[in-house]
């Protein structure tokens, strides 16, 4: 069965300063497999400078991985050219964390649905671009008359992020790249795009990769998650499994900081020490430095081991269980 | 230390209007609440429902085209509205102290966090002596778990989380007895949203202050505050304590908003409210959630229900609740 979108030992480091370079390992010799058939959400979770972001950078083609190859229906991404090229920014599309950025305030937003139509030659005429537009705005339950014709700042929060949603929705793409969509908008308009998101799996069949620190939204709307912390995977797995019994200790964090809407499960009363707690050991587990459990073994990085069929933690209090490699990890997440 | 019974802010028919050039928005319409020392309002609604301008009025930094049109704000027993403006401006900090939205991107970024400190220290208090003044500022960033050392670092060299709490420093300097925090994690990552607001707690303890949280997740309010008030198109509907909030809501908006609530037993249930928030240029007759309410009655089309004090404390704005003792 053909993949769709394969990223083999990816890694990415930033480099900084001229003459003694000091590197940043932003993403650490990732593997993951999407397949074509089978539309899926997978969420990729931690807090800021985990690499969520630069992941997403990777998977859009907009830099280049440092080691390792990004392959799209078969081709490195960073080897497309012409057609292909076009065929990849068309069928992977992206819905950015900030509503308010990605317009253009000078054009109405008809402008962001019809440059994409008129770059990739979407329609024939007018009356039908027209009728794209009235569809995919349907399908993110906007009225075209509601938005069509007003400028960006006559809009909500929520309108303009579904308009996004329904641009990537125009250009019927196969790959959703969602960085954070919802944290910028009320509370109120989340659900209803979440909502659209997971119809644009179901009735569209869009994979969709979604990029968040935000455990609640990522445990409604995937099915799979991959937890990072400083380029790394710390836990993945099946997203109820891994949110409902977290087994690595900075996923155990990164739940137990959650503040659920609930008076009879508080945030826990550990003492948590911050991301500036240290740089940890190189070549160690990243997240030793903050580590309640830290053990002197830590000091070489763990590989993840296998805990259930579906959940994999990148810690040694899980040391008896089998070891898997970083090449299985789509293994271990459901689609 | 301020005695405990009597409230420490009371706010009184607070009125805002913003003159536009497409017509008067009523941002703020007879907003009444009091606050004792060391309790936590939380002050939730979608934006543009009147959260900042109230902050923003309380402080009196309404700037034109707003104007507060009446009402009073009593902090202690001044009422600021009553001050002069440069007594004021002495006010603003040493009494109430606002840390406004996304304050964090706001530290000057070519003088040292100790020089933003100092400033705001001396513009309030020309008579310390210059240790006076350091050992204050150190105090302060000792209080919010910074290092003393941050005193002489520039804004860029800090984490997100460490720059808000350097806000919170600022704010609390002058051991002000009201807080008024604007979504103060907004930006931040779960982890070190759960830090800035344990420091903000733990802060409010050591000066005794009330602290005022705006923000849009109930999640959060149901972490941090005592009480919750719901704004809705710049009035108050409903006032309660929290756990009377998240057991038995009784505006329907505030239920609403409960309901809307992802929690772990209900996967993929995505509830939504229905509709938008109304514009404050044409705001619905009578009562002005009516369009979008389940329970709406003739009399909500019409007449604009007053706000009612339920026996146990609670505020309502609703006419559900009219019979209601």
């Amino acid at each position: 069965m053909a993949n769709l979108l394969e990223l083999r030992n990816v890694s990415k480091t930033y480099a900084r300063g001229p003459i003694t370079p000091k590197t940043t390992m932003a993403l650490q010799d990732i593997s993951l497999t999407l397949r074509e058939d089978e539309p899926t959400i997978m969420t990729v979770a931690g807090e800021s400078g985990s690499g969520k972001t630069t992941l997403a950078m990777l998977l859009l083609g907009f830099t280049p991985p440092s080691t390792g190859q990004i392959i799209y229906r078969g081709q490195d991404i960073t080897t497309l050219r012409g057609d292909d090229r076009l065929a990849f920014r068309r069928e992977v599309q992206a819905v950015f964390q900030d509503p308010f950025a990605v317009f253009n305030p000078f054009y109405t937003v008809d402008h962001l649905l019809t440059v994409p139509i008129k770059q990739f030659k979407l329609a024939k005429g007018a009356k039908d671009a027209r009728d794209k537009m009235d569809e995919a705005l349907t399908a993110v339950g906007l009225r075209p008359e509601d938005v069509l014709g007003r400028f960006p700042h006559q809009l909500s929060g929520g309108q303009r992020q579904r308009i996004n949603v329904a641009r990537a929705l125009l250009l019927k793409p196969r790959l959703l790249i969602a960085d954070e969509p919802v944290s910028m908008v009320d509370a109120s308009l989340r659900a209803s795009i979440l909502e659209t998101l997971r119809d644009l799996q179901r009735k569209h069949g869009v994979s969709i990769i979604y990029i968040t620190h935000d455990l609640t939204t990522a445990y409604h709307i995937a099915k799979s998650i991959i937890v990072l912390y400083r380029g790394g995977v710390m836990e993945a797995g099946d997203v109820d499994r891994v949110i409902k019994s977290p087994q690595h200790p900075y996923t155990r964090l990164l739940v137990d900081s959650i503040p659920w809407p609930n008076l009879d499960r508080r945030w826990g009363t550990d003492p948590i020490k911050a991301r500036e707690a240290g740089q940890g050991v190189p070549g160690g587990c990243p997240f030793l430095s903050r580590c309640p459990e830290a053990m002197e073994m830590c000091k070489v990085q763990p590989p993840l081991f296998q805990l259930q069929a579906t959940q994999a933690a990148a810690c040694y209090l899980h040391k008896a269980a089998a070891s898997v490699g970083p090449e299985r990890l789509s293994d271990l997440l459901p689609v | 230390m301020a005695d405990f019974k009597a409230p420490v802010l009371r706010v009184e028919h607070l009125e805002v209007t913003y003159y536009t050039d497409s017509g008067r928005a009523k941002a703020l319409d007879d907003v009444s609440f009091t606050l004792n020392a060391g309790e936590k309002l939380g002050m939730v609604g979608e934006s543009g429902s009147g959260k900042s301008t109230m902050a923003l009025a309380m402080i009196r930094m309404i700037k034109a085209p707003g104007r507060i049109e009446g009402g009073r704000v009593i902090v202690g027993d001044t009422d600021l509205m009553a001050l002069k403006e440069e007594d004021m401006r002495k006010a603003r900090l040493s009494k109430i102290a606002y840390i406004p939205q996304g304050a964090m991107n706001s530290l000057n970024p070519v003088t040292r966090i100790g020089a933003q400190l100092v400033d705001a220290i001396k513009s309030h208090r020309d008579s310390d002596t210059r240790s006076q003044i350091e050992e204050r500022c150190i105090h302060a960033l000792k209080s919010v778990d910074l290092d003393p050392g941050v005193f002489r670092m520039y804004a860029h060299e800090l984490s997100g989380g460490m720059k808000q709490r350097v806000c919170i420093a600022i704010g609390i300097l002058l051991q002000p007895q009201v807080i008024i925090a604007d979504e103060p994690t907004s930006a931040l990552d779960v982890v070190t949203q759960r830090q800035v607001m344990e420091t903000i707690d733990r802060v409010k303890d050591q000066i005794n202050a009330a602290v005022i949280l705006i923000g849009h997740d109930m999640g959060l309010m149901a972490q941090f505050v005592d009480r919750v008030a719901v704004m809705y198109s710049g009035r108050l509907v409903e006032v309660s304590t929290v756990r009377e909030m998240f057991t038995d809501p009784k505006h329907p908006y505030a239920k609403a908003l409960i309901s809307s609530l992802p929690n772990l037993d209900n996967k993929g249930v995505f509830q939504g409210i229905p509709g938008l928030a109304p514009s404050l240029l044409r705001l619905p007759s009578g009562c002005a959630f009516h369009p979008r309410c389940g329970q709406a009655m003739d009399i909500c089309k019409t007449t604009r229900p007053e706000t009612r004090m339920l026996d146990n404390g609670r505020l309502l704005t609703c006419h559900l609740f009219n019979g209601v003792a």
